[in-house]
């Protein structure tokens, strides 16, 4: 939900001030260019450690047929993710848009739960079910082979991240209009065409667009495939980072991790160029629900299936290792310092995500130019760039330039902030677009300044997409684990760092606690996010 | 629907302006250019209003005249030219410090205060704990008092557009900008709403600029008339004179049917195809004159001569016609107490002097 909140309807885009080349004011002005800038600069920095290397130590690392097998491994765990996550996600938004099917609400409420059970959660699930000692062993003696490698980081990802496609495709199946389809069949055409020729064009925008957020996750995510033990980049970089402590190869691997993302997204904006809007002023209408008929025995265990998978499973695991086996009461009594610990940085983060989404929002909204369209997008870097470059890009910064910073709690707040700068500035963008700039222009010609009609006007108005903002970040923050593991300060452990190390050192039963306060929290916030939106 | 209350309109705080002739705002050489390549959104424009005097600027959409508007309230910075508010200059204030208050099309009234707190929220100059009393007053001149503890969605259009007013008008705005006001309103409130704010205005002696492409409206609720197209400002004066002596073709045509002849000026008589007709001002040579359908006559004529009424549509009280002879159209408007029918012979009599048009 949150990544579809961030793209503006064309219409409310078009809804510009009349006024564009009117003179931006400082107080707006300066902000953004330091939020530009701040995005800017850990990359140079990320750069200058890179080249530090002399021209015989970069040929040594830049030629390493090690990197291309890290590239192919990265490259198939992304491709691997987005057919299984497509698989997922379009038949179950098809059933539910389409079909006569029952408990729809239902439905797409546990289409959305599994966000709620990051990566790394996922695969401390799978990784409990399988082997020796698992979950499955000691309830049923079946030995399942222990889940890891590609096919445990693929699962794991997967299960986590349609829900990001699903949502997007549900929007789009039902905002279709209709009629387009009752016109094809009118016209002579079948079922199978009419989705091939015509619901596929239209869902085809909403395709990449999810697929495009579940590939910079996947390029991004750190948890899930460590645990897995799969050597993707990110993996690479962490143990290269961590572990040999050559930090130019490190940097080497995060420039390689980011021109891979930054492909993809150049790509994405590549292809999304095709016209799909509405033509002719007709009213759109939704279409007719099909009959499922026989197909429900195969719609059923394939429900089954999935939800038993995304959210069955992680339920059974907790489960067991809390009530059935828990560790010792102890681990429970740390849950909530931890907790507070992870609310702590995240509820800054989240404060400053806000305040440098405020002007940057401002500025793209009300005084549109192409200088303004770079700063919006230069705030997204921080979102598409994989955690962990911006991590090390961040650590070599402070380094550098402000030593006293490395090691702080500051530097994971503001580095947090930045990382989720994006996703405060959807819900912000989008309630000022919804206020018309002659709101500002009346308060002005009543005798208001910027700042009281800042005060009594707009912020009254924005004051639900700010929380929303908020909000988002907050549960980003409380979940997020390559940052935390890089910029947290020593003995700073979080819920997610909990759980990622347990998990890594085989005590699943010590990081069930965690983990199931890290998903019933998730689960919470995103029941509340769920509602708010449904609200708006 | 309620009515105003002129009664109760509350007096401005400030002293009545001195008696001087010197004008409220005068704008002289005004131009505005959005974007570098793009041509000028208005051209050299200037007029003088008086204080307590209703202008219309009045033009199709994209002439320009939103844009002087906007120019006016200091939304907008013009490129050149200077706006002259009591003889000072204005351009270097910002909106929130020039007291001109401005009712948009929409209203833009602030959601989430009830109508009594978008009222209070003019008043800057009063104490806080004046201002709901105030606010009340000036709600109960536009006859909705009793709704001040309303939202602004739980209200019709026209309410809505009497609240913008009050508010407008609650900051004491030395003078009040309208933004095609009344073109949000259902054809039957329009008419209506339109008297009564005059009345309004005119018993404040308010002074107010009114931006509108609804030559009707202009007609009736100013009491100058400033036509606007592609930017320039065409031709400044009384309603009537405007409607009976247009500048040019243009503004002719924009403020309703005309007939646009060629002629052959020789004085205050010229030669067209309708054949000799009165003109003003006397002149000589080539010209083009404009005669309003409403000045033409017609009259049963023998067969075969005059023109051939091609349409009519009859609408009440009068009756409309389009004529050809020898291949020219002319359209008349005639009392529709004689009626034509269509395919009759008639002739063509002008009745009033015809305007020469500049251009």
């Amino acid at each position: 939900m949150s990544h579809s909140a961030e793209l503006a309807s064309p219409a409310a885009r078009r809804a510009l001030p009349r006024g564009r080349a009117r003179r931006v004011p400082l107080h707006i002005l300066l902000p953004s260019l330091l939020v530009a800038g701040a995005m800017l600069v850990p990359l140079f920095y990320l750069g200058l450690r890179a080249f530090e290397a002399d021209p015989q130590t970069l040929n040594n690392l830049l030629l390493r047929q090690r990197n291309l097998d890290l590239l192919l491994n990265t490259l198939s765990l992304a491709a691997g993710v987005v057919v299984m996550t497509t698989l997922m996600a379009l038949p179950l938004a098809w059933l539910v848009v389409r079909t006569d099917i029952r408990f729809k609400r239902l439905l797409t409420i546990l289409g959305v739960i599994p966000l709620a059970v990051p990566g790394y959660v996922m695969a401390y699930a799978l990784i409990g079910l399988g082997g020796n000692y698992g979950v499955l062993a000691q309830l049923t003696g079946v030995q399942l082979p222990r889940i890891e490698g590609y096919f445990g980081a693929t699962l794991a990802l997967s299960l986590y991240t349609f829900p990001y496609l699903f949502l997007n495709l549900r929007a789009t199946l039902a905002g279709l209009d209709g009629n387009l389809e009752e016109s094809a069949r009118s016209l002579g055409y079948g079922s199978r065409e009419i989705f091939l020729k015509i619901t596929l064009p239209h869902l085809a925008p909403s395709l990449m667009a999810g697929w495009l957020v579940i590939t910079l996750y996947v390029l991004g995510d750190f948890g899930a495939v460590a645990l897995m033990r799969y050597e993707a980049f990110s993996y690479a970089i962490y143990t290269q980072y961590s572990g040999a402590f050559d930090r130019i190869y490190a940097a080497w691997l995060s420039i390689m991790l980011l021109a891979v993302a930054a492909s993809f997204v150049m790509l994405d904006s590549l292809v999304v160029k095709r016209r799909l809007a509405r033509v002719g002023t007709g009213v759109a209408r939704p279409v007719k629900p099909m009959r499922l008929g026989r197909l429900r025995w195969l719609a059923y265990p394939y429900l089954l299936l999935i939800f038993g998978a995304s959210v069955g499973l992680p339920t059974l695991i907790l489960g067991y290792w809390l009530v059935l086996a828990p560790p010792d009461l102890s681990f429970f009594a740390r849950v909530p310092g931890t907790f507070l610990r992870s609310a702590g940085a995240a509820l800054p983060a989240a404060l400053l995500a806000a305040a440098f989404a405020l002007p940057v929002a401002y500025l793209t909204v009300r005084y549109r130019s192409t200088a303004a369209t770079l700063i919006e997008r230069s705030a997204y870097i921080g979102y598409a760039i994989p955690p962990l470059t911006l991590a090390l890009a961040m650590v070599f910064f402070s380094l550098h330039t402000a030593p006293f910073l490395y090691q702080t709690l500051t530097l994971l707040v503001v580095t947090w902030a930045m990382a989720s700068l994006a996703l405060a500035l959807g819900p912000i963008r989008n309630a000022l677009l919804q206020t018309r700039p002659n709101m500002e222009e009346a308060a002005h010609s009543l005798g208001h300044g910027p700042f009281s009609t800042f005060l009594w006007v707009i912020f009254p108005r924005l004051r639900r997409g700010i929380l929303a903002g908020i909000a988002l970040v907050f549960v980003l923050c409380m979940k997020e684990l390559p940052i935390t593991f890089l910029l947290a300060p020593t003995g700073y452990t979080t819920l997610a760092v909990t759980v990622f190390t347990r998990t890594s050192e085989g005590m699943l039963a010590e990081a069930a606690p965690f983990a199931a306060a890290i998903v019933v929290f998730s689960s919470l916030s995103v029941g509340f996010l769920l509602t708010k939106e449904g609200k708006r | 629907m309620t009515t105003l209350n002129l009664n109760a309109t509350p007096q401005p705080q400030q002293a009545s302006a001195t008696q001087r002739p010197a004008p409220l705002l005068s704008i002289s050489g005004l131009s505005k250019r959005y974007r570098r390549q793009d041509p000028l959104a208005v051209e050299n424009v200037g007029f003088d209003l008086g204080n307590g005097e209703i202008l219309a600027l009045l033009g199709p959409s994209g002439c320009g005249k939103s844009t002087t508007l906007r120019m006016i309230a200091g939304f907008e910075h013009p490129e050149s030219g200077d706006i002259l508010l009591r003889g000072k200059s204005i351009l270097d204030q910002p909106p929130q410090q020039r007291r001109i208050g401005i009712v948009f099309q929409d209203y833009a009234l602030f959601p989430h205060m009830s109508l009594g707190q978008n009222v209070a929220f003019a008043m800057r100059h009063l104490p806080k704990a004046k201002r709901p009393a105030r606010a009340r007053e000036w709600l109960d001149m536009v006859g909705l008092a009793d709704l001040a503890e309303r939202m602004p969605d739980e209200l019709s259009g026209g309410q809505q557009q009497r609240v913008a007013l009050a508010r407008t008008l609650a900051a004491e705005p030395q003078l009040v900008l309208l933004d095609e006001p009344f073109s949000n309103l259902d054809a039957a409130l329009r008419e209506s709403t339109r008297k009564e704010v005059r009345q309004l205005f005119k018993a404040a002696g308010t002074s107010v600029i009114l931006v509108t492409h609804d030559q009707a409206e202009a007609l009736s609720f100013a009491d100058q008339v400033g036509v606007m197209h592609a930017g320039k400002l065409i031709q400044v004066d009384r309603p009537e004179r405007v409607y009976q002596h247009p500048a040019t073709a243009f503004v002719a045509e924009f403020l309703g049917h005309t007939n646009l002849l060629d002629a052959n000026a020789d004085g205050e008589i010229a030669q067209t195809a309708l054949g000799p007709v009165a003109i003003t001002p006397a002149t000589s040579g080539q010209v083009r004159v404009s005669l309003r359908p409403e000045h033409l006559a017609l009259a049963t004529a023998p067969d075969g001569q005059g023109a051939t009424v091609v349409e009519r549509e009859f609408r009440g009280h009068d009756c409309f016609y389009l004529l050809e002879q020898h291949g020219q159209r002319f359209c008349a408007i005639t009392p529709s107490h004689t009626l034509w029918q269509i395919g009759e012979q008639v002739s063509l009599e002008p009745q009033r002097t015809a305007t020469v048009l500049q251009y």
